[in-house]
């Protein structure tokens, strides 16, 4: 679609150092790359690969030290940017080159209004003079899709949610009109649905305006959707770029083939049909709700906020129940009270006929034996000071009555064994793993005290795509060893087909549909899942673009 | 919402506020007998009783606590023994040379230490970032008593260009003013530079950089405005601590402020200046307490009570 134009962007054999207290770590390694406008690049490769690095140096956001640009040009319409000084910079950013990142509420200012801080943006660059800059804030915060932006325009960012946060975000980006859009990881903190919308608002902006848009991203869904062209990147190097249906139809380099391989399939069915789980019944919930009081305001009364409202639920021994939904659909909620982290308002819970709720003591005890959680950050929930022997062995601590004390080191070893890690492991502390390494051990001090239930809250969703899936096999593989049960709590759809069988899905803290997972993926009933379902992207090669499409 | 909040807040200081004048009634009460500092030391024993019958220092101490909670219910706080006046005049008397140089003091030092800190949080790691944390560090350790009398020492000995102590021209400001800056300003400087430095190392600040603003707007809009939590709540303790007078610069200085007073009152054993100087600087306290509160919430958005 762009061929013949020249590119508006190119870098050549980019080199970047991060000094460090022992040798330099090169985060990108002799990376060439262009982008023509109109064209959408799309820069694929998982966490520490590089791709922020080498866009960040686009717009000088890489402080040196302790970067280190070791080589490299970076041509922007006849412009050196690497010998740019500080104003020239300046004359660039916002202006002409812009960018949007991964989590708009960090990376707005807290203390100033939306309104104000998309001003800036003409203010900086001496655009105020031809008309009202809040008119003009007006209109674009219009344009980018958020209602009512009259009275918008003067609240504070934590009054919107994540997906107008990101629209705002967006709004400040393409308020001069830049040439290029660089979106680093856009949709990554947003749900599913939120997602897609924001896709194709960036979409369309880029038809009105014909602006370039670099897209980093590590989600090949993601990827797909939006790419002309693909570069992937592992290791701070480019490994394979070409067209983005021949980088998806034809993987070339090993990597990208593994990366390709490790999502979950899906739209062809999942990779291990198990026969239906007809155990006893593990764990019975009853007409659970949790209610949260809220202050509405000045002189309002307080409104009544239910998080969980009546869900009722069985899971069988030897089951995994995927319970899906957008955040604040009350998944969470639900993991927490199963887990008596919370209370809740009312309702009940059986775990092998005994209510949960009602548990003290030294039952309570024997119930938190049994029941084990995995969390979404594994590094979070470890204390860092602690080594992963005495992280695994804590459990054992705690429940004296499982192992006598000598068995503890052979029985941590074990464990590793069992998760894929070694016995030398055992004396590192949790920085001195990778993400994947860590829910390993995570799932390890889960599994120490003999669980029969584990539940998973969000356990891969923070993990690369090819570690997730390895993530994933190790439970299935472990469900089928142990004869475990799981609670598997996420709001990404292939992974809950290819690991549940059954599936609940969330929304507003009611149950709106449960089914068998192929069932349920084959035929959706609610709306709801029907609308959760249809909002997983399609590829853009497969989408017959429109003729005026056409720059 | 607010009202309410500065409400509930008032209730709980009053609480300690009653809860502190106890403990100070009862602590003056074991320095000393009065008698024996006010009157001849060879007066009749007739004398000492006539002296207490009349300030009612006869009564047993719980009668007179009583009576002394009962005189604060209609706002009487009590006669100076010394001045032979209402206690709470005194006390409101000196309070205003305390409380201006504690706001001129306090004034300067923050916005001197904001403007440095700012400016060497900006080149962490350069010549003027090393040299004002010297400074500033020398400032937050060296002891006031010793920075005053050294400075009375060479300024007004040595050199005679200031006055030793007392009040009266702009002159005798100087060195009081200077020696309160030293500490609060010291201390001031460090806060503003480090959370000025996370501040710049986090995500919103790289967006202000994409946008292509200037670098000194970057510093002092974006970043210094989410400083100045830290610095206020800093800053309102340092405040507190000068309303409470300056009690050592004050006394080396000879500045009339409360501070002076109380250490005058305690040595005289007026024990109702005393309990009334702590009521009054309880009270101002208070009031910077509401007032940091207030300025959390005017710089701070997403915080309301």
């Amino acid at each position: 679609m762009t061929g013949a134009n020249t590119p508006i962007l190119q870098i050549d054999d980019l080199t970047v150092d991060f000094l460090s207290e022992g040798d330099p770590v090169r985060a990108v390694d002799g990376v060439s790359f262009h982008v023509c406008p109109g064209e959408t690049l799309v820069i694929l490769g998982e966490s520490g690969s590089g791709k922020s690095v080498s866009t960040g140096t686009v717009m000088g956001l890489i402080d040196c030290p302790p970067g280190d640009i070791v080589s490299g040009s970076l041509i922007f319409d006849g412009t050196d940017l690497s010998n740019l000084d500080e104003e020239g910079r300046r004359g660039l950013n916002g202006r002409r080159i812009a960018m949007i990142f991964q989590d708009p509420l960090a990376y707005l200012n807290p203390v100033y209004t939306v309104g104000r801080q998309i001003a800036e943006v003409f203010e900086s660059h001496d655009a105020g003079a031809e008309g009202p800059v809040r008119d003009k804030v007006i209109q674009l915060m219009q344009r980018v899709g958020i209602p009512e932006p009259e009275t918008r325009i003067d609240y504070y960012p934590h009054q919107f949610s994540g997906g107008q946060r990101q629209r705002v975000m967006i709004a400040m980006a393409i308020a001069l009109k830049p040439d290029i859009l660089i979106a680093d990881e856009p949709t990554t903190a947003l749900d599913v649905s939120v997602q897609a919308q924001i896709l194709e608002l960036l979409g369309d902006l880029q038809r009105e305006t014909g602006m370039a848009l670099i897209m980093i991203t590590h989600d090949l869904e993601v990827a797909a959707v939006m790419a002309d062209r693909i570069i992937v990147m592992n290791g701070g190097k480019v490994v394979e770029s070409g067209k983005a249906e021949e980088v998806f139809t034809n993987p070339d380099h090993a990597y990208t083939r593994r990366l390709m391989a490790a999502v979950p399939h899906g739209s062809s069915g999942r990779r291990h049909p198990r026969p239906a789980v007809e155990g006893e019944t593990l764990l019975q919930v009853e007409n659970l709700s949790k209610h949260y009081m809220l202050n509405a305001g000045l002189f309002s009364p307080k409104i009544e906020f239910k998080a969980v409202d009546d869900v009722s639920f069985v899971l069988r021994r030897g089951e995994t129940l995927g319970i899906v939904g957008e955040s604040g659909s009350g998944k969470s909620s639900i993991a927490r009270m199963l887990l008596r982290l919370n209370d809740p308002t009312s309702g009940r819970a059986l775990f092998a006929g005994d209510n949960i709720f009602q548990l003290e003591g030294k039952a309570l005890n024997g119930f938190r034996r049994r029941v084990q959680m995995v969390f979404q950050d594994p590094f979070g929930s470890m204390n860092p000071r602690m080594n992963v022997r005495a992280i695994i062995s804590e459990p054992l601590v705690i429940h004296r009555d499982i192992l006598p004390r000598a068995r503890w080191n052979d029985r941590v070893v074990e464990l590793l064994e069992l998760v894929g890690l070694k016995a030398e492991h055992a004396d590192r502390h949790p920085h001195q793993f990778s993400g994947g390494q860590r829910q390993r051990i995570a799932i390890a001090r889960a599994l120490a005290s003999d669980p029969e239930l584990i539940v998973c809250d969000e356990a891969v969703s923070a993990l690369d795509v090819s570690i997730q899936m390895q993530v994933i096999e190790l439970l299935s593989e472990l469900r089928q060893r142990l004869g475990l049960s799981y609670l598997f709590i996420t709001h990404d759809l292939p992974i809950v087909r290819a690991f549940a069988d059954r599936v609940l899905v969330m929304q507003n803290g009611r149950v709106v549909e449960e089914n068998e997972t192929e069932a349920l993926f084959a035929s959706p009933r609610h709306p709801y899942t029907q609308a959760l379902l249809s909002a997983v992207p399609k590829p853009k090669w497969t989408v017959v673009e429109p003729a005026d499409s056409v720059i | 919402m607010m009202l309410g909040y500065i409400g509930r807040r008032t209730y709980h200081s009053a609480i300690s506020v009653i809860g502190l004048l106890t403990l100070v009634f009862f602590l003056t009460r074991l320095t000393g007998d009065p008698s024996a500092l006010y009157l001849p030391l060879d007066s009749s024993l007739e004398a000492r009783e006539a002296f207490a019958r009349l300030n009612g220092l006869d009564q047993p101490i719980h009668v007179q606590f009583l009576d002394y909670l009962q005189n604060l219910l209609s706002l009487d706080f009590g006669q100076s023994l010394r001045q032979n006046r209402s206690a709470i005049e005194v006390a409101l008397e000196a309070f205003p040379a305390t409380l201006k140089l504690a706001f001129v003091a306090i004034t300067l030092s923050t916005t001197l230490a904001v403007i440095f800190g700012a400016l060497a949080a900006a080149r962490p790691g350069s010549l003027f970032d090393r040299a004002v944390s010297l400074i500033s560090l020398a400032g937050a350790s060296t002891p006031d008593f010793w920075i005053a009398i050294v400075g009375i020492l060479v300024f007004a000995v040595g050199f005679g260009m200031l006055p030793t102590s007392g009040t009266g021209t702009a002159l005798h400001w100087i060195m009081p003013i200077v020696v309160l800056m030293l500490r609060p300003f010291g201390l001031l400087v460090q806060v503003v530079r480090g959370t000025m430095i996370s501040v710049l190392a986090s995500p919103y600040i790289k967006t202000a950089r994409a946008k292509g603003m200037k670098r000194r707007r970057i510093i002092f809009g974006h970043a210094l405005r989410n400083s100045l939590l830290p610095v206020i709540t800093v800053a309102g303790d340092l405040t507190t601590g000068l309303i409470n007078g300056a009690v050592v610069v004050e006394t080396i200085f000879g500045w009339p402020g409360i501070g002076k007073l109380m250490i005058d009152s305690i040595i005289q054993r007026d024990f109702a200046v005393v309990q009334s100087t702590i009521l009054v600087t309880a009270i101002a306290i208070f009031i910077v307490n509401i007032a940091i509160d207030l300025l959390y919430v005017a710089l701070d958005p997403r915080i309301r009570y």
